[in-house]
């Protein structure tokens, strides 16, 4: 095997500097905000920002950012934030202390009459709360950061995003309020709750959180007992920052299980899955897994091997119900480190070995399908995507050192959000 | 067949059918003193009333206004499924390269010959609908509208009926136009789809209920362009979604456009067809089409019967008021089917036909909210159900399990090339007692059926698991989840001991 795939911890750590890299190349050097995507004239994401933000002292830690370019870099966001239009005009940056989901770069306007998004706003403040704890210096700017991070934090109104009932509108825009989707079934929705529970004076209510429980599937899926979600990212999001090893809410606890030990089960379905190739799809094998939300080859069809193939563009896929057209998210599989060290090695590895051309610079396209084939290699996402690259920067960082989850386990807020929202037990006895 | 003789198929087909189901020379009997039980409405509830009564040897009364049969044979159940059986031929000649099998070159769509096939099955199945046959089984049949006049008696067709008992079962029609424009412009429903006699090129399904899906996508297998056009922003709302999201990318790949979240304001005519002006958010587009499905949801049949006379409470959206017994606010009259039941199938109607007549007559105490009723939707692939939902079980703090096989895990759904859906069986979580299911597969419908012994016979998964299946069949799927139960580590806390359905105790 090539030397630079056989070493666990070189592995990792290459790949995880690399997507670093990400939020110090694709930021702007007047708002601190960071693109979507790596392409040309890409917005910028508030998720992103948010992953930025976490992962900035992961760059410190691991000597490839200094503690007072990061903190810089920190309060410029931050700052844009604080002093950016909040208003119901369409072309502000937010509203109620909520975001839009794209703003442009250069005027942090928002683009596309794109909605305010309450679960990109809820990223985007877990990354706010991460540089709130991390910069504790006595320095002018890191006293500034943490200033602005209760701020921000503070004002952004959950409540206002809540019905009668408790459902949270998944956005709003200011031609037509607020949109006619709310969460249902397990998602990643869960760091949205947490946060919009801990907030002093703008809280969701608590039976919020559990009716939107109330719409969990709990299912014995090819296998494996498990809190049902398709999209792979689903298991991952809310656990880029919250440790949920050991700590329940009603649900779990009456499953007797927790959402750590869920992600570990889902990622084994998805193993299982891909494994059984119920759609015979090129490439998948017990070492090649991960549909997700990501991009895609786009709409179009095919006709191959007596079977109807339809591909579609940037999408969420889930298994086992689907959708899944053989696209799988290359980052996946290295982001389930924390979870299930062995599957996430084998699996990049194997990857990587049959198919290099993934991961580029080091970094890992959004999307590939091998069995869409163009030019015999098989359609590969242009570019890279924010949200992947923040992810498995702090997947492997927590997986090494835990240090995402360290800090945002000392925010009171996240605290009160989890409490509020009925959970107790491991590390919040403590 | 050529297109003349087709339409002569037809036309004689309809006439044997309206022979059967509505006789032109047919004489009301002389009405008898009293009857046991007078009957309104001789549909599925109607008629399975009138049968159950007979037996029993109870003096009936059926009275129908219209055709029997009701809304299911006429214009319901019997002709939708005939049709959808011929766009599925349709479908399957343009797969026929999946199975191995030459591809025809572009299968031509004759729709008078589609109509003269489901004329001619109604009109069979209309054979044991026939007039004749009930005055065989002793039952009194009036055609006419029927009138309370007091709290026991009916007039219909210039005769007065008295009755100990009756049985309101009128049934429900589809929901009308609450659109602006629509009625200027025309729309067809349910009740007049089918009686179309060519194909439009377009159709816009406004409503984006069971019953409009299943129509929309037969449709669109025989060529029309389909829009489905939803207020809701989710498809097929009371469907589990993984089974509506399933049948919405099965529906997207023949063709269907759905729109969701879509509100239609107004309808006009334009230059070349009919506009409909659609909302969506913020949104607004207009829609041209050549013809309007209006498939928005049922209202009961309530008008003319007198209802006030009998005292019978009714409410214009909900129906015939009912207690939990099917028993109207006049203790001698009851009602079945469409016209009170919330779940609105064949099969709901006779199920509840037949309880009422046991509490109207026998002295029976059944209660209709523990009907265990399964119920289908007829798209490619369909849908069935029994029982809770998962969200009805987490609502009402019922601890369940859900046992999933998917299609592709059984075998004849991999030799049939139908492996897309899944088995979920609803297992109690301390138990093995079954507490609902949703099957989502070419023949759900079918499958669904052993489901329903299973509860109705109150037997749970642990004898289900040595229950021998056929095999290669895709039912089997559903002792695969019993299998899959049995092997569960956590099933040792489920002894036998425990299950209250176990047969074994």
């Amino acid at each position: 095997m090539d030397p630079a795939l056989s070493d666990d911890e070189a592995l990792p750590t290459r790949l995880q500097k690399a997507a670093f890299s990400y939020f110090t190349e694709f930021c702007d050097s007047d708002t601190g905000l960071v693109a979507d995507t790596s392409r040309d004239g890409s917005p910028a994401s508030i998720a992103v920002v948010g992953f930025a933000l976490s992962c900035y002292p992961i760059g410190v830690k691991n000597g490839w950012m200094s503690r007072a370019d990061a903190a810089r870099q920190t309060l410029k966001i931050l700052r844009f934030f604080s002093r950016s239009e909040q208003s119901k005009d369409p072309d502000a940056t937010g509203y109620k202390g909520l975001y839009y989901h794209f703003l442009d770069m250069k005027t942090g306007k928002r683009v596309w009459r794109c909605e305010l998004s309450l679960i990109d706003s809820a990223l985007l403040m877990a990354g706010i709360l991460v540089a709130g704890v991390y910069y504790e210096g006595g320095g002018d700017d890191e006293a500034e950061i943490r200033k602005l991070s209760d701020e921000l934090y503070r004002r952004a109104d959950w409540h206002w995003s809540e019905s009668g009932d408790g459902t949270i509108a998944q956005g709003w825009k200011p031609e037509c309020h607020f949109l006619n989707y709310g969460w249902e079934g397990y998602n990643e929705a869960t760091i949205l709750y947490f946060l919009g529970l801990g907030s002093p004076d703008f809280a969701l209510s608590s039976h919020g959180y559990t009716s939107w429980g109330l719409t969990y599937q709990w299912e014995r899926l090819l296998g494996q007992d498990v809190l049902y979600s398709g999209p792979l990212f689903t298991h991952y999001f809310s656990h880029a920052w919250i440790d949920f090893r050991g700590i329940r809410d009603a649900f779990m606890r009456e499953k007797n299980s927790d959402y750590f030990q869920n992600t570990i089960r889902t990622i084994a379905l998805h193993r299982e899955y891909a494994c059984r190739n119920p759609l015979a799809f090129s490439g998948y094998n017990r070492d090649f897994w991960g549909v997700t939300a990501g991009d895609g080859p786009g709409d179009q069809d095919l006709r191959a091997n007596g079977r109807d193939r339809r591909f579609f563009g940037y999408m969420s896929r889930g298994i086992p119900y689907g959708p899944d057209d053989g696209t799988i998210a290359p980052w996946a599989m290295l982001a389930a480190l924390p979870f299930d060290p062995q599957a996430a090695l084998a699996g990049t590895r194997h990857l990587l070995q049959a198919y290099p051309q993934v991961c580029q610079d080091g970094r890992f396209a959004s999307g590939f399908n091998p069995t869409l084939e163009k030019n015999g290699t098989g359609w590969l996402s242009q570019g890279c995507y924010g949200l992947d690259q923040g992810l498995l920067v702090m997947m492997i960082e927590n997986h090494r050192s835990g240090m995402i989850w360290d800090l945002f386990r000392r925010s009171s807020y996240v605290r009160t959000g989890l409490e509020r929202a009925g959970f107790s037990g491991g590390w919040l006895r403590t | 067949m050529n297109p003349k003789s087709a339409a002569k198929r037809a036309q004689r087909e309809e006439r044997n059918y309206l022979d059967r189901v509505r006789p032109h020379d047919w004489k009301n009997p002389e009405p008898q003193v009293i009857y046991d039980l007078a009957i309104l409405g001789a549909g599925p509830a109607g008629i399975e009333a009138a049968e159950t009564a007979a037996r029993a040897g109870f003096k009936v009364a059926l009275i129908e206004r219209n055709r029997l049969g009701g809304n299911s044979l006429n214009a319901g159940s019997i002709p939708s499924k005939a049709v959808i059986r011929t766009a599925n031929v349709y479908a399957q000649m343009h797969d026929a390269d999946e199975f191995g099998a030459p591809m025809p070159t572009e299968p031509a769509v004759d729709f008078t010959n589609v109509m003269a096939r489901m004329r001619a099955i109604r009109s069979r199945i209309g054979e044991y609908h026939t007039a004749p046959r009930f005055a065989r089984i002793g039952v009194d049949l009036f055609f006419g509208e029927a009138c309370f006049t007091d709290r026991n008696a009916i007039a219909v067709a210039g005769a007065h009926i008295s009755f100990r008992k009756a049985l309101i079962a009128t049934g429900a029609r589809p929901r009308p136009s609450n659109i602006p424009g629509l009625d200027m412009v025309g729309y067809r429903t349910s009740d007049s789809i089918f009686d179309m006699t060519a194909l439009p090129k377009r159709i816009a399904v406004i409503g984006g209920g069971p019953l409009g899906c299943e129509i929309a996508q037969a449709l669109r297998r025989l060529g029309p362009q389909v829009t489905i056009l939803q207020n809701d922003a989710k498809f097929l709302p009371r469907e589990e979604r993984d089974a509506a999201e399933i049948l919405s990318r099965s529906m997207a790949r023949c063709g269907v456009e759905i729109r969701l979240n879509t509100t239609v304001t107004g309808a006009r005519k334009g230059d070349n067809g009919v506009i409909l002006k659609t909302y969506n958010n913020d949104i607004e587009v207009d829609l041209e089409t050549d013809q309007v499905l209006l498939s928005i949801g049922r209202v009961p049949n309530l008008d003319g019967l007198g209802l006030d006379k009998a005292h019978v409470a009714y409410d214009a959206k909900r129906g015939i008021i009912v207690d939990d017994f099917l028993c109207t606010a006049n203790p001698d009259i009851y009602a079945a089917g469409d016209v009170c039941m919330a779940l609105k199938f064949t099969n709901a109607a006779q199920a509840s036909a037949q309880m009422a007549v046991e509490n109207a007559l026998c002295g029976g105490k059944g209660r209709h909210d523990a009907l265990m009723i399964p119920w289908c939707t007829y798209c490619d692939p369909e849908i069935a159900h029994i029982g809770l939902h998962i969200w009805e079980a987490r609502r009402d703090a019922v601890p369940i399990r859900t046992f999933t096989v998917m299609m592709h895990d059984i075998d004849r759904a991999v030799t049939d090339s139908q492996d897309g859906g899944f088995i979920k069986i609803h297992v109690a979580q301390h138990s093995d007692k079954i507490l609902g299911a949703t099957i989502t597969a070419s023949h759900a419908s079918e499958m669904i059926n052993e489901v329903s012994v299973l509860m109705n016979a109150g037997i749970g998964m642990m004898a289900l698991a040595r229950m021998p299946h056929a095999y290669p069949t895709q039912s089997q799927g559903i002792l695969l989840a019993a299998r899959a139960f049995m092997s569960d580590k956590s099933a040792g806390a489920c002894s036998p001991g425990r299950s209250k359905a176990s047969p074994r105790r």
